[in-house]
């Protein structure tokens, strides 16, 4: 059911789409990022943003999540435009999303038990008890229960994520945006955040959004993903059709050519002359 | 906000715009105030982060004060033979000024730069961002009462600090120098008014708010990596240590 080109038509038969970015464009400073970016994320399934360093991945999530407006489109989220939203709305928006960070975030001066029970303490009245009961069996599910009264900094990489993993569901979110979660593990850890995204798409029918470059783990999970280069998506469908795909672009990404649309040279003056010039450089 | 066009200011501009930027985060951080005293153990922890942790450098700083005042005080009134005047000059000193002013100056190098540091830290570890996603409103829980913290910490260091000094006056001024004790303490009594202690308890007040709102407001804006957080905390003692000297002038003369 996922086809790769998303028209109008499309979009609105589909009335499970959760995430909706239609053209959207954002400059930072005089640096175009995006320039008409066409993106839908659907209910229950795992979506994955891929593209090399530097085409904005996060500053997607970053206008997804309504931290910042894009110059021109649209962005909705759960039907309601996340660009029109004052901080009350939007802060309701966020209530039904779970973020998990590139480095986990987590709040350095609580331990990890009251890491994960921020998000009940600031937005519940629920009894000690139970607050104990959700976190426990939060931390339980991501397989660190035992390591409830380390601080942040006693923590592996791995752990931290797998943390902060347990911190973004313990309010049930409808949708987890993953950032880069694969980032800097060692084999294992991966394998156990990518087990992690799937049992809770599986498991609990969390909408996930995966941005990463890692195309081997997302290929493994990814019911839907989007290659995105210079602003735009250039090809998008399950991560077979990208395998198959004949665009040198995806196929330079896919495969990890060097060289090729992305060019393995930063633009610079021929090399030939500044070699032979007298500059100071 | 992020892609409007670059603007050229001048530096009085460029001044009057940061500012006003601070005034407009003033009001943002005291809107957020009342919810935050609404859980007072933030607050608590921050009265002893900023408070008790700085006591031992307010106590030995105001106990040098003093003595330097008890051995200047104790020269200078001897060349007019009112060494008994003593107590006098160090208890008028202490409140109305030093004690305010040093005492703010060393609280903007001790708690000052560790708030600052501590928010740019969270900020460039992403912290705020995580809570803003988590809906929590980073205001609140992070700035409102680190802000209040050290407002209601610096008058109570500054009294700390006074009385030190005036033991430190005493030690000098009457075991050493041969002041004798009954002038020193009764001329204190007879000469000192109350307006004299609250000329001193609202300048520690307003300068523990300038010392407090300046250094969240560098923390909160520091850029975030390693070097925006250096810059800032750098900024953050020159800052609050020229605004405490001006708001200084400005309240002497006010009051007097």
């Amino acid at each position: 059911m996922s086809s790769p080109i998303v028209n109008d038509a499309a979009r609105t038969a589909l009335a499970d789409v959760v995430v909706d970015v239609r053209n959207v464009h954002y400059a930072f400073g005089r640096r175009a990022i995006f320039s008409g970016l066409d993106i839908v994320a659907r209910r229950g399934r795992i979506t994955a943003f891929m593209g090399p360093s530097g085409t904005g991945k996060t500053t997607l999530l970053r206008l997804i999540t309504g931290q910042i407006a894009p110059t021109e489109g649209s962005i909705t989220v759960f039907g309601q435009d996340v660009t029109s939203l004052r901080q009350r709305e939007l802060f309701g928006l966020r209530r039904r999303m779970g973020m998990l960070f590139q480095n986990g975030a987590l709040l350095t001066d609580l331990s990890v038990f009251e890491n994960v029970a921020f998000p009940l303490r600031e937005h519940t009245r629920l009894p000690e008890s139970l607050i104990r009961q959700l976190v426990l069996t939060k931390l339980h599910a991501v397989g660190l229960r035992g390591a409830a009264n380390l601080m942040p900094a006693e923590l592996s990489g791995g752990m931290s994520r797998r943390v902060a993993l347990a911190r973004a569901i313990v309010m049930d979110p409808e949708v987890l945006i993953y950032d880069e979660p694969f980032v800097g593990l060692d084999p294992i850890s991966m394998g156990v955040i990518v087990r992690l995204i799937r049992q809770m798409n599986e498991a609990l029918g969390i909408t996930s959004i995966v941005v990463s470059h890692d195309v081997e783990e997302l290929a493994a999970i990814a019911h839907e993903s989007f290659l995105l280069s210079q602003g735009k998506v250039v090809a998008s469908g399950t991560p077979a059709q990208l395998r198959a795909s004949n665009l040198e672009v995806v196929r330079q990404f896919m495969e990890g050519i060097a060289d090729g649309p992305v060019p393995f040279h930063y633009p610079a003056p021929d090399y030939f002359d500044q070699l032979l010039s007298r500059g100071p450089r | 906000m992020s892609a409007a066009a670059p603007v050229v200011d001048g530096p009085l501009v460029a001044m009057l715009r940061r500012v006003g930027a601070v005034g407009v985060f003033f009001i943002r951080v005291l809107a957020q105030c009342l919810p935050a005293l609404a859980r007072p153990r933030l607050v608590v922890h921050q009265i002893y982060n900023s408070g008790a942790r700085s006591l031992i450098i307010i106590m030995l700083c105001g106990l040098f004060v003093g003595m330097v005042l008890g051995l200047q005080g104790h020269d200078l009134l001897a060349r007019f033979g009112s060494e008994d005047a003593l107590g006098v000059a160090a208890a008028l000193g202490l409140l109305k000024e030093l004690g305010p002013v040093v005492g703010s100056l060393l609280f903007a190098g001790r708690a000052g730069t560790a708030l600052t540091s501590e928010i740019g830290l969270m900020k460039a570890t992403d912290q705020l961002t995580a809570m803003q996603m988590m809906a929590v409103d980073p205001l609140r829980v992070v700035v409102a009462p680190r802000f209040l913290g050290g407002l209601i910490a610096l008058p109570l260091l500054v009294a700390i600090f006074n009385v030190v000094g005036l033991f430190g006056a005493q030690l000098i001024g009457v075991q050493v120098m041969g002041v004798d004790t009954g002038a020193f303490w009764s001329q204190m009594q007879a000469a000192v008014e109350l307006d004299d202690v609250a000329e001193g308890i609202i300048k520690s007040l307003v300068f523990g708010a300038a010392c407090s709102l300046v250094a969240v407001y560098e923390g909160y804006h520091a850029a975030a990596t390693a070097e925006g957080v250096g810059l800032a905390t750098t900024r953050t003692v020159v800052n609050s240590s020229v605004l405490i000297l001006v708001l200084d002038y400005m309240l002497t003369a006010a009051f007097l």
